[in-house]
């Protein structure tokens, strides 16, 4: 089946309007993008969108009740929901300074961006 | 003004108010340029509002690389106490005073006690605040469940108290679309964005978080009603027309939670109060290119100054002020040999500074009223041009122009037009 | 062998009476409020004005034309004693057309029937000398200079203070579901929580006081609600030094313009008459809030843009069959007082009506009041930081550092003052901590942000001082709460 993705590039702040041609999952076309770089994000957002997830993990004894991490690549954005469930089961305790992982998950590392 | 406090006093050449992005960054290049500077923060941590702004998207210009809100901080916290700069955090400022143009007087309260500051000048970077719901108008019941985006996002992310798990959403602009992903990822129900003008708020990349989450924007839309008892239950939404006049068509939308996100003030009620100039388009004050207010020796920096939507650009503007108070301190003031004046032509909403020295080479701050494609960025009195493929009022435009460009020029009018 | 005697609201009326009959020997006094702090009801929300009485007629209205003076005289003493914010700053009754003059005359020679002193009727010159920003067309005014303004819940807190100070018992979020009467006398009320014993009951259940009296059996009066809605901008904006009010029309007394104790403009209300089932509706409207809008411009021209407003809330009166106050001890019910109807001018006369029961207590009741050799008529105010002169919020800090933080940025109240409040609220039997409790008390988040800053860290010190988890904090009492759960609960699926 044919379908066509509309999106606004981020890659730069020109934001064009780009269109991704797909058939069975093969990118048949792009267009609208200005850049080549354009060009490689509108195909992987249309075949394996990517995003950083962050969130907040509550720990104890903290300066503050919670600590922010991040993951330390880009994760499969279907993986999303279930990373954090992963992630919501965690109890921390002080000290975590930023930089330290905390955890794993299907290799990503959560790396700590607010320690406490 | 009462009389002079009997508190304990201290003496630096410049006070810097406020430890977020825009004051960490002054007082780390004012100790640079050798300053004697103090910074005081009223929080009870250095950064300001970003320890809460967990998210990326931060630091891209000024480190060369994609941060979250808390490591840009943390980055300049680190430098800052590398350097020396005295700091103090849980210090709220009570009060300015201008005596002179070099004697600054600036008493603030701190769990050690009350002190007054001695200093020639004084960088002001503190901040901004959020509008709220009674500011739009929103009628109906006073419950629980209506919170700014930013109050939503210090419980969640600092506290770690999740608000609700029906969201609705007030405000298209980048933290209304930040929250909205914040609440969707820990497993709330994002019910609706409103956005009260045709074009979405905030930068592409946030948009973006409608279509990763599948949340529905409103575009022309606009809440008026809250109704619950005890918690929000329900909001009213009425469409509007090209004339953001409220036409008849209204719904319902069931949720416990509604979100405000409807744009930023600059916090300058105590620069008000010693006379400096506000500009109605900023909000903030009118200044040169050092950053200098119309009150001698006091500067302005950061979402103070206007309202940024890159922390980058809150950051160089700290540099600049700094920059500023040192030539202040040096030479007893800003100098020009002929000042120029900067004016908003076609499709202008607002520019900063309002005032160039011809003296350096400066970045132009400036936002266009309406988004527009294929337009050029002109300053006819220099015959600057710049083609644009494309503007949009949530997208700051940094426009950097050159010592010789400005100099002597009497007035730049800028504007945003068709070719 | 003491009387127990019940008070039923511990609103303005309710906390009054609490307070004077607190001070005799041979009474033991509980308040009891459905609400998890005092001063909810009706006296939370109203125009906070300290009436000159001039305004009660009293062929039509004696009660309310003979306790509004009273009142006025009262609250005189009672503000220093109890140190509440006030200020007495006068009222002008602002004439617009030739013919308002009449009313004007008809209202002066009201006020001296009802022994309003002072009271004169005052040329344009002189308007504009005591008021420079009323509207140009205004021709004269009459002048009440004993009119004043306190901030309601405030007064009622102190109260409630003062009382409990003197041995009165609260019973908070305690509703009232029954008054046991046996062979026509008061035996108790049945409550949520129980049981209270009682020889007397005093009805100053507000909106709900006809309620409270059928339980007794007493249905000659019914209350129904009339909301008044109001706006409230930022302390940068102009008001007037003076109460405003239009010249009253013989339907309304009109929008008043006045600068609140706080030094905020405020301009309300406007009035709507509600079905008696509508006694929780405190929605403001739309077009309430326009009319009052429209009001407030014909006397202050000079209202600012709504990007100033802070807020706009809405209160509701009650209003009783007849229109005049009831108070009395009912005959069919040997121990039963209404304190009933006590719409405007509710808030002046409250201290009139509480030496008013006492005196029923005595004379109608036949219980002779003794006074306690020691009973103590001062109360101290909270401490408020921002009201402190430097070298004595020094002094306050180096005791304790907390006072030196602050938690409220608009309004620069200190971590040491939330502190306070929550003291203050345990030493009066409140339960369940809000941010409503701390605010009335401190006037945090009632600044240019409305709380936007300060609300989480006032969350985060209720649930330390409270001992319970952040997110069960409440904005207002039980069904508020400031959350749902922890960050995780939707993810972990326990769902608060």
């Amino acid at each position: 089946m044919r379908k066509t993705y509309r999106f606004t590039c981020i890659v730069c702040p020109l934001g064009c309007s780009i269109e991704v041609e797909v058939e069975d999952g093969k990118v048949l076309e792009v267009r609208g993008h200005t850049c080549p770089r354009g060009k490689e994000w509108a195909i992987q957002e249309v075949t394996s969108p990517k995003r950083v997830v962050m969130t907040v993990l509550p720990v104890e004894n903290g300066a503050l009740p919670t600590v922010s991490v991040k993951t330390a690549e880009p994760v499969p954005k279907e993986k999303i929901p279930e990373l954090m469930r992963f992630l919501a089961s965690l109890k921390l305790k002080a000290p975590i300074k930023i930089g330290d992982v905390v955890t794993e998950w299907k290799g990503v590392k959560i790396v700590v961006t607010r320690g406490a | 003004m009462m009389g002079f406090p009997n508190v304990p006093t201290l003496s630096y050449d410049v006070v810097v108010i406020g430890g977020g992005p825009a004051g960490m960054a002054a007082a780390i290049k004012a100790k640079e340029l050798g300053l004697k500077v103090l910074l005081l923060d009223e929080n009870d941590y250095l950064g300001g509002i970003l320890p809460q702004c967990i998210h990326p998207g931060f630091g891209i210009h000024y480190f060369g690389e994609e941060l979250t809100g808390p490591e840009f901080a943390s980055r300049l916290a680190k430098k800052l106490v590398e350097l020396g700069v005295e700091y103090r955090t849980s210090a709220r400022i009570l009060e300015i005073r201008n005596y002179s143009d070099l004697e600054k007087f600036v008493l603030f309260t701190s769990p050690s006690g009350l002190y007054g500051v001695w200093a020639r000048a004084v960088i002001y970077a503190a901040g901004a605040r959020e509008r709220h719901a009674f500011e739009i108008g929103i009628v109906g019941d006073r419950v629980s469940g209506i919170y700014t985006a930013g109050e939503a996002q210090t419980l969640m992310d600092i506290y770690g108290v999740l608000p609700g798990k029906e969201i609705v959403i007030v405000g298209s602009g980048d933290v209304g679309l930040i929250m909205a992903r914040r609440f969707a990822l820990e497993g709330a129900k994002v019910k609706a964005v409103i956005e009260l003008m045709h074009y979405p708020g905030g930068l592409a990349r946030n948009v973006m978080i409608l279509r990763d989450f599948g949340i529905p924007l409103y575009l022309g839309h606009k809440v008026v009603e809250v109704r619950g008892k005890g918690r929000v239950k329900k909001v009213k939404v009425v469409r509007i027309d090209e004339n953001l006049r409220e036409t008849g068509e209204e719904f319902w939308i069931e949720a416990d939670t509604l979100v405000i996100s409807v744009g930023l003030v600059p916090a300058v009620k105590k620069l008000k109060k010693i006379g400096v100039e506000i500009d109605p388009a900023t909000g903030g004050p009118v200044v040169n290119d050092r950053l200098e207010t119309s009150v001698p020796g006091v500067f302005v920096a950061g979402n103070s100054l206007l309202i940024n939507d890159l922390v980058d650009y809150v950051a160089e503007q700290g540099e600049m002020a700094a920059e500023g108070a040192k030539e202040f301190i040096e030479n007893g003031g800003i100098e020009s040999r002929r000042w120029t004046r900067v004016e908003k032509g076609e499709n202008i909403r607002l520019v900063v500074p309002h005032y160039l020295s011809g003296e350096r080479d400066v970045y132009l701050y400036l936002r266009v009223s309406k988004p527009m494609e294929d337009v050029e960025l002109r300053i006819p009195e220099i015959g600057k041009r710049l083609k644009l493929p494309v503007v949009k009022p949530a997208e700051m435009i940094r426009l950097k122009l050159k010592e010789e460009e400005i100099r002597g020029a009497g007035k730049l009018t800028v504007e945003v037009v068709r070719p | 062998m003491k009387t127990r005697v019940v008070i039923i609201g511990a609103g303005i009326s309710g906390a009054s009476t609490a307070r004077v009959l607190s001070r005799y020997e041979n009474l033991e006094v509980h308040l009891i409020e459905k609400a998890p702090d005092v001063g909810w009801g009706v006296s939370k929300a109203n125009t906070a004005l300290i009436h000159g009485g001039y305004d009660d007629d009293p062929e039509k209205y004696p009660t309310r034309a003979r306790l509004c003076i009273k009142g006025n005289r009262l609250w005189h003493r009672w503000v220093k004693e109890l140190q509440i914010a006030h200020i007495w700053n006068g009222a002008l009754i602002v004439a617009l057309r030739d013919e308002d003059f009449d009313e004007l005359e008809r209202l002066l020679e009201r006020g001296r029937r009802n022994g309003v002193p002072e009271m004169r009727i005052v040329s344009r010159d002189e308007l504009f000398h005591l008021e420079p920003g009323l509207t140009r067309e205004a021709i004269g005014a009459l002048w009440v200079p004993i009119v004043g303004q306190i901030a309601p819940i405030p007064a009622v807190i102190a109260l409630v203070e003062n009382a409990v100070a003197n041995g009165v018992k609260t019973h908070l979020e305690t509703k009232v579901r029954g008054i046991k009467v046996e062979n026509g006398e008061i035996k108790g009320v049945e409550t949520n929580k129980g049981f209270i014993e009682a020889d007397v009951v005093i009805n100053a259940a507000g909106l709900y006081a006809d309620e409270i009296a059928r339980m007794a059996g007493i249905d000659y009066f019914e209350i129904h609600p009339r909301k008044g809605e109001y706006w409230i901008f930022d302390d940068d904006v102009p008001g007037p030094r003076r109460v405003l009010f239009p010249t009253p029309t013989p339907i309304s007394k009109g929008i008043v313009v006045t600068t609140e104790v706080s030094g905020h403009l405020m301009i309300g209300p406007n009035a709507q008459d509600l079905p008696p089932e509508e006694k929780e509706n405190l929605a403001t409207t739309k077009e309430g809030l326009e009319g009052v809008w429209g009001g407030a411009k014909k006397l202050w021209p000079n209202l600012p843009p709504r990007n100033k407003v802070i807020r706009t809330f809405a209160g509701l009166r009650p209003e009783p069959t007849g229109g005049d106050f009831i108070i009395k001890a009912e005959e069919e019910v040997w121990g039963f007082i209404n304190v009933a109807g006590i719409r405007s001018p509710g808030l002046t006369s409250a201290p009139a009506i509480a030496y008013e029961v006492a005196e029923i207590i005595q004379r109608d009741l036949g219980i002779k009041l003794v006074e306690k050799e020691k009973w103590n008529p001062y109360r101290k105010e909270i401490t408020h930081f921002f009201m402190l002169p430097p070298e004595k919020a020094n002094g306050l800090i180096k005791k304790n550092p907390s006072y030196g933080r602050i938690v409220c940025r608009c309004n620069g109240v200190s971590e040491g003052d939330i502190l306070e409040a929550i003291e203050r609220m345990k030493f009066i039997g409140v339960k369940t901590p809000s941010v409503d409790s701390v605010k009335f008390r401190t006037k945090a988040t009632t600044g240019t942000c409305q709380g936007s800053f300060c609300r989480p860290r006032i969350v985060h010190l209720l649930a330390r001082e409270y001992g319970i988890e952040p997110w069960k904090v409440t904005l207002k009492g039980e069904g508020s709460e400031i959350g749902i759960g922890d960050v995780k609960a939707l993810l972990r699926g326990d769902e608060a």
